[in-house]
């Protein structure tokens, strides 16, 4: 079998590799995509379709934003309608510290064009009277949204190849290797790809790829607790969820035009890497049905149709990486969304895809670069001083990452 | 210690598994969906109807009352559970619904009798108010007392048209035709299997001799066309082809539709179970032993849930799967009946097939129907939607298939329309069924009420919910309202 020739192979056909394989398509490089199973099937696929920059951590805005023009767009860049909705999205919270925060984050956003409006006390109940009593204030973002998970991340790999990628699907990866400046990979078939560049968009099996070149992470497979309502009058057109450090209260939802209510949000739950499958826990179905009784006591009487899960993947300070690989040239990286990739994707496919095809791009990276994960010298630690406090940091895990 | 055993189910499978546990000295907790006993087969009437063991199951009468008086005799020495719903089971436990409380319970061994609802063919206009199944036509007739309409018409196959209509004329509704799309000689064909059970036999042909006494229209080898009506009206006529010049139409404002059954098979498959493809049925079906034992450990299946072999086999199998768990368990089993209930079944299994090859699931149908019939009810989605996202996208796995076109995604989640879209695929796919593959098994088993919670006699919520709660959602005008 001869081998296939490109300037770049894209690991992974999700949400991530797609946009990039359709980007660098855009840019004139050659693309082949590789697929270990279907397009879009695992996190990008049974993910809670939120097309939320509000809640990201500040870094992540700029690419959230490059993002959110290709899903104001993809009717014309993908050539099919993949339920994008410029909804709007709403954040809520129960807890006053919570609440000062919505105006601190507003602030800071700003100034990385995310623009908030945040409503507390008497103006909170008059824009959303359906709100349970104990929501203290809202933080909404009117140009966010909600797109269909199930229709996106294929949609994007449709294109990709209309504008020239090669998709190889049911295509597992048993050997990466990089051999005189070039790229070698093999395929359980027995098929071999060739490539000047490598991106390895694999999400919760990416682990073993990244290793291979020296450079391991702690990354931890997880799955959305995921449930949907019988269609109802179609009347909640925001997007919503709670901001909350306590995880149980961390739910999320949104309806769509047939009716139906999307639910999510509360603790993960267990997904296995090696037969592709994450599970809905019966105690935390039953935890989300109290909660949304609590956020939304009119959605009491409805009920739940259907639960699901997806193999998701996450890092301890709940960034993800993102970048040139600090070991190998022409070996990229983007994975471990922490359950927040799927709006921010085609903005990290575009922004891999400039890196890639200019060598350089606006957009800073420095954030999400591996090498974070490198072990750190033992030496270098015993220097520090006892007393400065940004040593043993324990990152803020934000939750309610709706 | 004794295991824990739950059995779900309280039909005729379900029953004498109970039963055979009870005589081996432990105490089953039985689980039911249904306010009574009886599963719906032995479906028993509310208690404040009089109707006769004779007028309720006719031929059936001795067999049912012998399953409910046996029930009557276990009340004591079972925990028996009524109106709760299995809705999920994860490892060693299940997780139940009664009207919005919640609780879960532990098992040693499960047995799953979860029964079998009606095969279904999509027609153009089954969708129209006054469109049932036939299992439903029946639950009408023994629970409610009541026909599904004024003129009848009941079309598919299997054995249950034939009951149904015979109950129907007994009960003295009108029916104004049977319309099968088997053929007679299909029927002679399957005779040599069909005498293994010549009783059985002789009680099928009884119902047809009391649908020609009644002079009901009886027509074999038809092709449905068209269920006709509108929105408006519901069902007025079935349009079908007879074979001759012009297809037939036949006014009425009732159908009920059935081509023979399938097994009830969610619960087997949140219980982790291994399901194969069987070529003779057409159907994926969770992998048994001879006994009752699924893949998965410590859980057993039996009835028509596991395999569709009919209400006497289904004793049969429950009795031989509560024997199972019992010498599972080390627990003493009389090893005489073992052996008799094993060939008891297997020639109940051998008539079984014999009314499969009778009336057999018309497949060719589905390659056939017209783009505009919907196949997926619950949503809404149409044979032209599904074949075009096969086209369109390459999707020929049914799961796959339904997160583009949404077929099986909606209230029943496939159960009524995932066999026959598959059908769909496979024709518009132009693969085998098998390559189709089935629709995963995804809690809820049915919907589950957003109310559902932990009883535990504490009411945690009563000061977080406003008073308007209940009536807010139903009020469409004022959530717009909210909304602007």
């Amino acid at each position: 079998m001869t081998s296939v020739q490109s300037d770049v192979i894209v690991i992974g056909a999700g949400i991530v590799g797609t946009s990039t394989a359709l980007f660098l398509r855009r840019h004139g490089m050659s693309v082949t995509l590789l697929e270990r199973d279907l397009t879009g099937q695992q996190a990008s696929g049974t993910n809670f379709g939120g097309i939320r920059r509000q809640g990201r951590s500040l870094q992540q805005l700029a690419m959230s934003n490059r993002a959110l023009a290709s899903w104001y767009n993809s009717r014309e860049l993908l050539g099919e309608d993949i339920e994008f909705l410029a909804s709007g999205h709403t954040r809520v919270c129960y807890h006053a510290q919570d609440a000062a925060y919505f105006d601190d984050y507003a602030r800071e956003a700003h100034a990385y064009g995310l623009d908030l409006q945040v409503f507390h006390g008497e103006a909170l109940r008059a824009r959303y009277p359906y709100l349970g009593r104990e929501v203290l204030a809202a933080s909404h973002s009117p140009l966010d949204g909600h797109a269909n998970p199930r229709l996106a991340a294929p949609a994007f790999a449709r294109a990709a190849v209309r504008a020239g990628a090669q998709l190889f699907e049911q295509t597992e990866i048993v050997r990466l290797e990089k051999d005189a400046g070039e790229f070698r990979v093999s395929s359980a078939q027995g098929r071999v790809f060739r490539a000047g560049a490598v991106v390895v968009a694999t999400g919760a099996w990416a682990g073993p790829l990244s290793e291979q070149f020296g450079e391991p992470v702690p990354l931890v497979a997880r799955g959305p607790q995921m449930a949907v309502t019988e269609p109802v009058p179609y009347v909640f057109k925001e997007s919503m969820g709670v901001y909350t450090s306590v995880k149980e209260e961390s739910v999320y939802f949104r309806q769509i035009p047939r009716g139906n209510l999307i639910l999510g949000g509360g603790p993960s739950g267990p997904a296995d890497t090696r037969s592709g499958r994450a599970a809905v826990l019966p105690e935390h179905t039953l935890n989300q049905l109290a909660q949304f009784r609590r956020l939304l006591p009119a959605l009491t009487p409805l009920h739940v149709i259907r639960v699901w899960s997806g193999v998701e993947s996450y890092l301890p300070d709940n960034e993800p990486v993102i970048g040139p690989s600090s070991s190998t040239e022409g070996l990229y990286y983007a994975f471990g969304f922490c359950g927040s990739g799927f709006q921010i994707g085609p903005g990290v496919g575009e922004t891999l895809a400039e890196l890639i095809a200019t060598g350089a791009t606006p957009i800073p990276l420095e954030s999400f670069a591996i090498d974070r994960f490198k072990p750190v010298q033992r030496a270098a630690a015993m220097s520090l001083p006892l007393s400065d406090t940004s040593m043993p940091v324990a990152l803020p895990i934000r939750v309610g990452n709706l | 210690m004794a295991p824990r055993v739950i059995i779900i189910g309280a039909g005729p499978a379900g029953v004498r598994a109970a039963a055979a546990l009870v005589e081996a000295g432990l105490r089953p907790v039985l689980i039911d969906e249904s306010r009574r006993d009886g599963g719906q087969i032995y479906r028993r009437q509310p208690e404040s109807f009089t109707r006769s063991y004779l007028e309720l199951y006719g031929t059936e009468a001795g067999r049912a009352q012998d399953v409910h008086r046996t029930f009557e005799a276990l009340r004591d020495h079972i925990d028996y559970l009524p109106e709760t719903l299995v809705w999920n089971i994860s490892e060693g436990e299940v997780h139940l619904q009664q009207g919005t409380r919640y609780s879960r319970r532990p098992f040693d061994a499960l047995l799953v009798c979860s029964g079998a609802t009606d095969r279904l063919m999509p027609v153009p206009g089954w969708q129209l108010a006054g469109t049932y199944t036939l299992g439903g036509a029946q639950v009408a007739l023994k629970a409610q007392g009541c026909a599904i309409g004024l003129s009848v018409v009941l079309m598919g196959t299997g054995p249950l048209l034939y009951l149904v209509a015979a109950q129907y004329v007994k009960a003295g509704a009108q029916v104004a035709a049977v319309l099968d799309t088997s053929t007679f000689l299909q029927r002679l064909r399957a005779l040599p299997q069909l005498l293994t059970a010549p009783t059985a036999l002789r009680k099928g042909m009884a119902l047809i001799k009391v649908l020609r006494r009644a002079g009901v229209l009886l027509k074999r080898g038809v092709t449905p066309l068209e269920i006709e009506g509108s929105a408006q009206t519901g069902v007025t006529g079935v349009l079908v082809d007879i074979g001759a010049a012009q297809p037939l139409t036949i006014a009425c404002d009732a159908v009920a539709l059935g081509y023979h059954l399938r097994p009830e098979t969610q619960l087997a498959d949140l219980a982790g179970c291994t399901f194969e493809f069987d070529k003779e049925v057409g159907q994926w079906l969770p992998s048994i032993d001879t006994d009752g034992r699924s893949s998965a450990s410590g859980v057993y299946l039996a009835g028509d849930g596991a395999r569709v072999r009919g209400a006497d086999a289904a004793e049969c199998s429950g009795r031989l799967a509560a024997l199972a768990i019992l010498r599972d368990f080390a627990l003493a089993a009389p090893a005489d009946e073992l052996a008799r209930l094993r060939r008891e079944l297997a020639r109940l299994e051998r008539f079984a097939a014999g009314l499969r090859a009778a009336f057999p699931w018309p497949a060719k149908l589905a390659a056939k129907l017209p783009d505009r019939t919907i196949v997926c009810r619950c949503e809404a989605i149409t044979a032209g939607e599904l074949r075009r996202v096969v086209r369109d996208t390459g999707a020929i796995e049914a799961n796959r298939a339904k997160a583009f076109s949404r077929v099986g995604m909606g209230r029943c989640q496939g159960r009524f329309c995932g066999q026959a879209g598959a059908e769909v695929i496979a024709a518009a796919a132009n693969v085998p069924l098998e390559a189709v593959g089935r629709l995963r098994g995804q809690a809820p088993v049915k919907p589950l009420p957003l109310a559902l919670r932990i009883d535990d006699g504490l009411d945690h919520e009563a000061h977080q919910i406003c008073p308007e709660a209940e009536s807010c959602i139903a009020d469409h005008a004022i959530a717009q309202e909210y909304c602007k």
